[in-house]
């Protein structure tokens, strides 16, 4: 029977090279078909008219001149009269239409009167929060005795603005119905088998009965794991029109309602002894991600302290509410602590580098890790010969150098995976997971062609349909684990099952047989090796069929990671901006399936945390309620030119290639900002402390203002 | 990166200024990038019901596109389109104010170019008119009459890629992919114009294109394997 392992070193096809993801072609061609591109014969399209109120009850609904229009088929009201809205631009009614010109103009008829009630949206001000909550408090040792006898004492106030996802492709589907109690839904969405079932549970057929089907999606980030109400909505008017409906957002309700990763606040305190070991810790933060506030970053992040307390105070606001963003918490919770460190490393007269090498015990289990990444990194950056101490610059344009440490689970989620093996030699995998561009279809390829000692030309991936095997939703960094574990297990059963219904055919035992290098080997040496395509023929004309799962046994994935990240920037010291030069990321994930693949995620996180570093912001008017930037003018994200030089190293060999696949979605999206901050500091010599790090927030705290 | 082309409209031919701003503002504001609260293409729309304000308008682009001697007035109705795209030609009843862009994705299925913000920010819609890259949801889809379109579909098929296409597959110049049809179309571009372009050229060119999963790294090294000269991260 089989070994669940991975193959040694020595003896693998496909793990660990650089593969090209194998719908490259089709995506760089434009043939890709995403949710946004479906078009379906006789399809509506459906347009909602949004609350312009952040906090109000509607207090009539007047349809009536959009039920008059030529060619609107439908007008449905998601809100009623009566209801209290949260949030500005949340949805009241989907004006569905047969042409997208016509639902607009349907939907710009649609006469809506609100009772405008009070509302709060910058919870920065939380003494004027009207419904502040104290969310978490926590104390680990004395640390008032530890900071009063501390050598070294510093503190500062440190802030994370709320972002937005920006997915490119806007959240949205279309449905379809077959008959009374089927339907398919092509959705933009990171969970195919969740989304199923949600949606049969809210319209009330059997979740079977809902084909979700998702082969490309145009970005997620932690924001489209739900059918959402929109997603209900479009099936409720397709199935009372009798025809498919197409309802993708627009791009202001996209930025504006479909995901917000909350803010954070926070003062901290932090005591050194004359050594440089941080003695004490001491944190009070707040922050919103909307109506329902928001959770407590992890403070402080990656170490541990004897001495330390924290305390989070939940702040809900009339915004749209939060969604898990890459890595949930924790950019905010690397910003407070890295910042508040390095400001302690500065007062205690030391380099950063060193200081968080002499603490690097405090970091727990991954120390080692962190100590040989430091070191890389350091290496990579040049940090030895080119750090200097703050604000040692001179000049107009000033360079500085910073670094912070992340860390993130990523265990492999649930999931299922059936293959088969076809007589003319092709080796498929059903699996009901989802790419959200991450790779996953070339991974499960690479698992199926590396088990089956093939090619991967020999395989194929059915995916992204959920009446396929489920499998767990794509966040959080667990897919890669929990696919290439299923995928793994259900390979080598049906490298099995193959051998057990050829073997007597070749007049051999079972156990006799391998695949290896495209071949069929006979261990005893009794026959030669032939081609697998040969072999597959005695398959005969049924297929041969097994299933492996993920959780299972053997040991294919892991948890935890740590990485650590270097920022070389200039600050311009007239001008308040913050220019990238070079970024450094050294990164762990423990066995690397795709080197292309793992590469492009680093990277991609890189250039995503400089822009939440730099210029993301969701800005919102106090007097209004209204989000000031949602489009993507103001809502900026960095262009090419903006990203500076990257530099991406992943650890992999003896130490890390053991403890099986872990994700790698999450982490290192974890670190930019921090490693940002701390250089725009040292380049500086002011502390910058909040993000982003736009030229008015530099030039005022270069200027002695607020920072 | 691409700016949308407006053709001028006739002053004579202005409509009656409505009492909230007069179009002729608008209209500049518009002649600007197309980046203000009041696109042209925009101000199209909202006036749709008011086709005595669009008429002047749309007989002034028709005029430009069409290089019509008499002024004429099409719409608010749908009229009758030619477009020559990917070397193909089509015909299309449309509505004077539906966008390239539209057109392309919602009625002839073409829906390789990605509509994003609809507002010129963007790139991820990005087509070429004539060789020039465009953001196909600024340019009105009666303006791109007698111009040659190509898309994304047309600069490559997944069996005939052409080079930069398989630059991108090579350099894994994309995850999600929702951006890459633009980035793929503003590369061809940048690479006919200039065939080994610096790096400053590199990111001015594709200056105009935004995304999101972060590939910036993966499309300089895919443009510079396409422009001949190696890789680079820098
Ligand atoms: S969709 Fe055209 S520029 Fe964004
Ligand atoms: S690859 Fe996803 S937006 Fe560019």
């Amino acid at each position: 029977m089989a070994e669940y392992v991975w193959p040694a070193a020595g003896d693998r096809l496909h793990i660990g090279k650089h593969i090209s993801r194998l719908d490259g072609p089709v995506k760089a061609t434009g043939r890709a078909k995403y949710a946004y591109d479906v078009n379906r014969r006789g399809m509506l399209w459906a347009i909602m008219v949004q609350s312009p109120h952040a906090h109000a009850r509607i207090t009539a609904i007047d349809t009536s001149a959009a039920e008059a229009m030529d060619g609107v088929v439908k007008v449905h009201i998601i809100q009623d009269v009566g209801t209290e809205i949260q949030w500005a631009h949340d949805e009241i009614v989907a004006v569905a239409a047969t042409s997208e010109e016509v639902a607009r103009d349907g939907a710009a008829a649609v006469k809506i009167e609100y009772e405008v009630l009070p509302h709060f949206v910058n919870e920065r001000a939380v003494d004027e929060a009207p419904d502040a909550q104290p969310a978490q408090e926590e104390t680990t040792g004395d640390p008032a005795a530890a900071m009063a006898a501390a050598a070294t004492k510093s503190s500062g106030s440190y802030h994370v603005a709320q972002i937005a996802h920006c997915s490119l492709e806007s959240h949205g589907q279309v449905a379809e119905w077959q008959d009374e109690e089927t339907v398919t839904l092509w959705a933009s969405t990171q969970a195919i088998s969740g989304v199923a079932s949600q949606l049969g549970e809210q319209i009330g057929i059997p979740a079977s009965n809902v084909h979700v089907e998702t082969q490309y999606m145009g970005g997620g980030f932690g924001s489209k794991f739900s059918v959402d109400r929109w997603g209900v909505v479009c099936a409720q008017i397709a199935r009372d029109t009798g025809r498919p409906v197409k309802l993708m957002l627009d791009r202001d309700q996209e930025v504006s309602v479909a995901g917000a990763r909350p803010s954070t606040h926070a003062e901290v305190s932090t005591g050194a002894d004359a050594d440089g070991n941080v003695v004490a810790w001491d944190s009070k933060s707040w922050g919103s991600g909307g109506p329902a506030g928001a959770n407590s970053p992890p403070l402080p992040y990656v170490f541990a302290f004897d001495n330390q307390t924290h305390m989070h105070t939940s702040v809900p606001t009339n915004t749209g509410p939060a969604r898990a963003w890459r890595a949930p918490r924790h950019p905010q919770a690397c910003l407070v602590t890295m910042r508040a460190l390095e400001d302690l490393a500065h007062a205690a007269g030391m380099d950063p580098l060193d200081f968080f090498l002499r603490n690097i015990e405090k970091t727990g289990e991954r120390a080692s890790t962190y100590v040989e990444e430091l070191e890389k990194g350091a290496e990579l950056m040049g940090w030895r010969d080119r750090w200097r101490p703050r604000g040692s610059g001179t000049g107009t344009v000033r360079s500085g150098l910073g670094l912070a440490l992340h860390t993130w689970g990523g265990r492999g989620h649930r999931s299922n995976c059936e293959v088969l093996a076809y007589r003319d030699g092709l080796v498929e995998a059903r699996i009901g997971s989802q790419d959200l561009g991450t790779g996953t279809r070339t991974i499960i390829a690479l698992v199926l062609a590396e088990t089956f000692g093939v090619g991967l030309e020999q395989v194929k991936v059915t995916m992204g349909r959920s009446v396929l095997p489920a499998s767990g939703a794509s966040g959080g960094s667990t897919t890669v684990g929990g696919v290439s574990g299923a995928t793994r297990r259900a390979a080598l059963n049906a490298v099995d099952a193959v051998f057990e219904r050829i073997a007597p055919r070749l007049g051999t035992e079972m156990a006799n047989l391998e695949l290896r290098n495209g071949e069929l080997h006979f261990k005893d040496g009794s026959m030669a090796a032939m081609p697998w395509r040969q072999a597959a023929t005695l398959i005969g004309v049924n297929p041969v069929s097994a299933t492996g799962a993920n959780p299972g046994p053997g040991q294919l994935n892991d948890s935890g990671v740590g990485g650590i990240q270097m920022a070389d920037v200039s600050v311009d010291m007239e001008t308040g901006v913050v220019s990238i030069n070079r970024m450094v990321a050294v990164q762990d994930c423990g066995l690397i399936l795709d080197m292309k693949l793992a590469e492009s995620q680093v990277y991609g996180s890189l250039i995503m945390g400089v822009t939440y570093a730099l210029t993301e912001e969701r800005v919102f008017d106090p007097h209004t309620g209204q989000m000031l930037n949602p489009d993507m003018e103001f809502y900026k994200l960095a262009g090419i030119e903006d990203v500076g030089e990257m530099i991406v190293h992943m650890m992999t060999g003896p130490g890390y290639d053991e403890r099986g696949v872990i994700g790698l979605g999450e982490p290192p999206v974890i670190a930019p900002g921090a490693a940002i901050a701390n250089a725009a500091t040292n380049a500086t010599g002011v502390p910058i402390n909040e993000m982003p790090m736009t030229p008015e927030r530099v030039l005022a705290a270069i200027n002695g203002g607020m920072a | 990166m691409a700016q949308t082309r407006y053709p001028k409209t006739p002053r004579e031919e202005q409509p009656e200024a409505s009492p909230a701003t007069s179009p002729d503002e608008r209209i500049d504001s518009a002649e600007t990038g197309a980046r203000g609260p009041f696109s042209r293409r925009q101000f199209l729309r909202g006036s749709a019901a008011a086709g005595a304000a669009s008429a002047g308008l749309l007989s002034g682009i028709l005029d430009d596109a069409e290089a019509q001697d008499e002024p004429g007035v099409a719409g608010p109705g749908a009229v009758d389109m030619a477009f020559k795209i990917n070397g193909k030609a089509y015909v299309a009843t449309l509505e004077p104010r539906v966008t390239l862009l539209d057109a392309l994705r919602n009625h002839l299925d073409l829906t390789g170019a990605k509509k994003v913000c609809d507002r010129g920010t963007c790139g991820a819609c990005t087509v070429l008119l004539n060789g020039d890259p465009v953001y196909a949801c600024s340019v009105l889809a009666i303006e791109a009459q007698g111009s040659e379109v190509t898309t994304v579909e047309g600069i490559g098929s997944p069996a005939n890629m052409h080079p930069i296409q398989q630059a991108f597959v090579d350099h894994d110049a994309q995850q999600c992919g929702f951006c890459t049809p633009g980035f793929v179309v503003a590369s061809a571009a940048l690479l006919n114009r200039h065939p080994n372009p610096d790096q400053d050229t590199v990111h001015r060119e594709l200056g105009g294109n935004l995304c999101r999963c972060g590939t910036y790294a993966g499309i300089r090294a895919a443009v510079a394997q396409a422009a001949g000269g190696g890789t680079t991260n820098g």
